[in-house]
């Protein structure tokens, strides 16, 4: 028994020990970036594996003077919120639908969407810009907004139907009694409930849409519409020497992404493991 | 089902379903089958205006340099696709075999995988292609470090490391994505399956082959899916690491990045015009079809038979 005892906690560490591997191989080259973001150009050179001697902000500095990074920063807080915003309402009025109640078409209107999960909307691309250019919303935020809206729907609804269809019916059966019209059983009794399952939606879909760099690429031409992924690679090619402040940029890229994982990391995890499992 | 009068569609339910409806198939829908119909356009402009039938396709599959180009990035894609597979789901499986035993720390294993897969793959490429830089060299120390100084090379500029690098740069960032989801997958074999087997006296070998191995076979799939739709759309990494005209000579080009040539670059740095990109786009959408028909066939077929 002794011998078994021994044997697994032998196994346990040596499993520890390869985890342990993998969580460096994951944390070194981030905290890497943010590191040498601190670092003066000679010492990145002479002290690359080091702290910094001194936390420096120049780099920061100098980015905020050289480039509009603010605006930049706007720009992707803008398009993330309205995106996010519209991808919650009409995915919930449309799961709403599609999870209480029976029409033709039903079932096919829910795979329908579904389906959007497993097409890549990049392969659509010269079309949206014919689209785009015809509604002359080329080279503005709408452009990357309404995109970033389409793709957020299939996942928005096949969380939010599945949510829904678990609310008891009892529920909406008691206000239909009291006299509530259908939409605004949807106000009052579905949607307090919904707010988990909102937030779950919102949190997974803020990733793709805070880092899309591919539609903004290709519609997004003037410097006062750039967003963020946009400006880091422009900034990146015109600044590639001074490493410094490309690792400053790498940094400020990635801070509301990761900052937001850190918080929410819970709903990533549940909102996508049911994605996983009933795939 | 619930709801009170079924079967009617009433005027709120429209009003509930169209703006879905309406952003869904004008925006994403429609546009992949509007490309598919402009790859048989030609002209100089943003939009095709011109109908030349198969014309694309033929100069695509038959000519100097369409034909050569776009088999360099098949057979690329086909490698790159291969190493992200490989790495993912073994080092994905096994990591998430790990921190679903009893370990100290495993919380903090499942919460870390995922952190890198929440950055930009640009951003991500960029960081890489700093690390793995002659000049700064930091990466290149660290092999001489540990005494593999012969090992040390151009990576992102030799052909035979270029595209592997790349791969593994992106199997590094999506990992998290497969640790999820094999976590996912094992939390839910019961518990009573695994602890009636360990009361049988199997071992963990025993238990990993014949009760986590059989149910975790349809994660398999969804994870090798996922990949395989990523992968041959992949962009941000060829644009990151190896520019847009996926350096060393072609080297790292998957389709992702022939199509952005193909489309929106300009005629000296690789663009072949609107009509041509479309129909690489076309050709991209068959592949990802083609690779989804096979999951369904596979995967979600045959679980239907076993029901």
């Amino acid at each position: 028994m002794t011998k078994h005892i021994f044997k697994r906690r032998f196994t346990n560490t040596i499993l520890f020990a390869f985890l342990s591997l993998y969580a460096v191989s994951i944390l070194y080259p981030i905290i890497l970036m943010f590191l040498t973001s601190f670092k003066t150009t000679r010492e990145i050179f002479t002290n690359p594996f080091g702290l910094p001697a001194s936390f420096e902000f120049t780099s920061y500095i100098k980015l905020l003077t050289v480039s509009n990074y603010l605006t930049y920063f706007r720009n992707s807080i803008f398009v993330t919120i309205i995106s996010l915003g519209t991808i919650i309402v009409i995915t919930s009025t449309a799961s709403f639908v599609l999870a209480k109640y029976n029409f033709k078409w039903k079932n096919f209107l829910y795979l329908f969407f579904v389906a959007g999960m497993i097409i890549p909307i990049r392969l659509g691309t010269i079309s949206i810009l014919k689209l785009m250019i015809g509604m002359h919303a080329n080279d503005t935020l709408f452009s990357v907004i309404i995109v970033g809206i389409a793709v957020g729907i299939p996942f928005g609804i096949f969380i939010l139907t599945d949510f829904i269809k678990m609310i008891p019916e009892e529920l909406s059966a008691a206000a239909r009694i009291d006299g509530c019209s259908e939409p605004a059983i949807f106000r009052i009794v579905v949607i307090p409930l919904l707010r988990p399952a909102l937030a779950a939606v919102a949190i997974i879909n803020y990733i793709p849409i805070w880092n899309d760099f591919w539609f903004p690429l290709v519609f997004l031409k003037s410097d006062s519409v750039k967003t963020v992924p946009l400006a880091t690679a422009l900034l990146f090619g015109q600044y590639q020497t001074n490493y410094a402040l490309v690792f400053a940029v790498l940094s400020m890229a990635s801070i509301p992404v990761m900052l937001f994982y850190i918080i929410f990391s819970k709903y990533f995890v549940q909102g996508l493991s049911s994605g996983a499992l009933k795939g | 089902m619930t709801g009170n009068k079924a079967g009617k569609v009433k005027p709120f339910m429209v009003f509930f379903l169209l703006p879905s409806i309406l952003i869904y198939t004008g925006f994403l829908l429609l546009p992949i089958l509007d490309s598919m119909r402009l790859s048989f356009y030609s002209g100089s402009g943003l939009i095709p205006d011109k109908f030349v039938g198969f014309d694309n396709y033929v100069k695509l599959f038959t000519r100097f340099p369409f034909k050569n180009r776009m088999l360099n990035a098949f057979s690329n894609n086909i490698k790159f696709f291969f190493i992200v597979t490989l790495i993912q789901n073994i080092f994905g499986f096994f990591i998430a075999f790990f921190v679903t035993r009893k370990i100290i720390g495993k919380g903090f294993f499942r919460k870390i995988s995922f952190l890198p897969t929440t950055l930009s793959v640009l951003v991500v490429g960029f960081l890489f292609k700093l690390i793995l830089n002659p000049v700064w060299g930091i990466f290149d120390k660290m092999l001489a470090a540990v005494g593999l100084d012969e090992l040390i090379r151009p990576w992102l500029g030799d052909p035979l490391t270029a595209l592997p690098v790349l791969a593994i740069v992106v199997s590094w960032q999506f990992m998290g994505e497969s640790v999820l989801f094999y976590t996912a997958g094992i939390d839910a074999i019961p518990e009573e399956v695994t602890e009636a087997a360990l009361i049988d006296g199997a071992t963990p070998l025993q238990e990993l082959w014949y009760i986590i191995l059989p149910s975790i076979l349809p994660i398999i799939g969804i994870v090798t899916i996922l990949i395989f739709i990523g992968d041959f759309t992949q962009f941000d990494i060829v644009y990151a690491m190896s520019t847009t005209m996926a350096n060393p000579a072609y080297g790292t080009d998957l389709f992702g990045s022939l199509f952005y040539r193909t489309a929106f670059s300009t005629p000296v740095r690789g663009g072949w015009g609107m009509g041509m990109g479309a129909a690489v786009s076309t050709v991209m959408f068959v592949i990802v079809f083609t690779g989804v028909m096979v999951w369904l066939y596979f995967f979600k077929l045959k679980e239907k038979k076993n029901d």
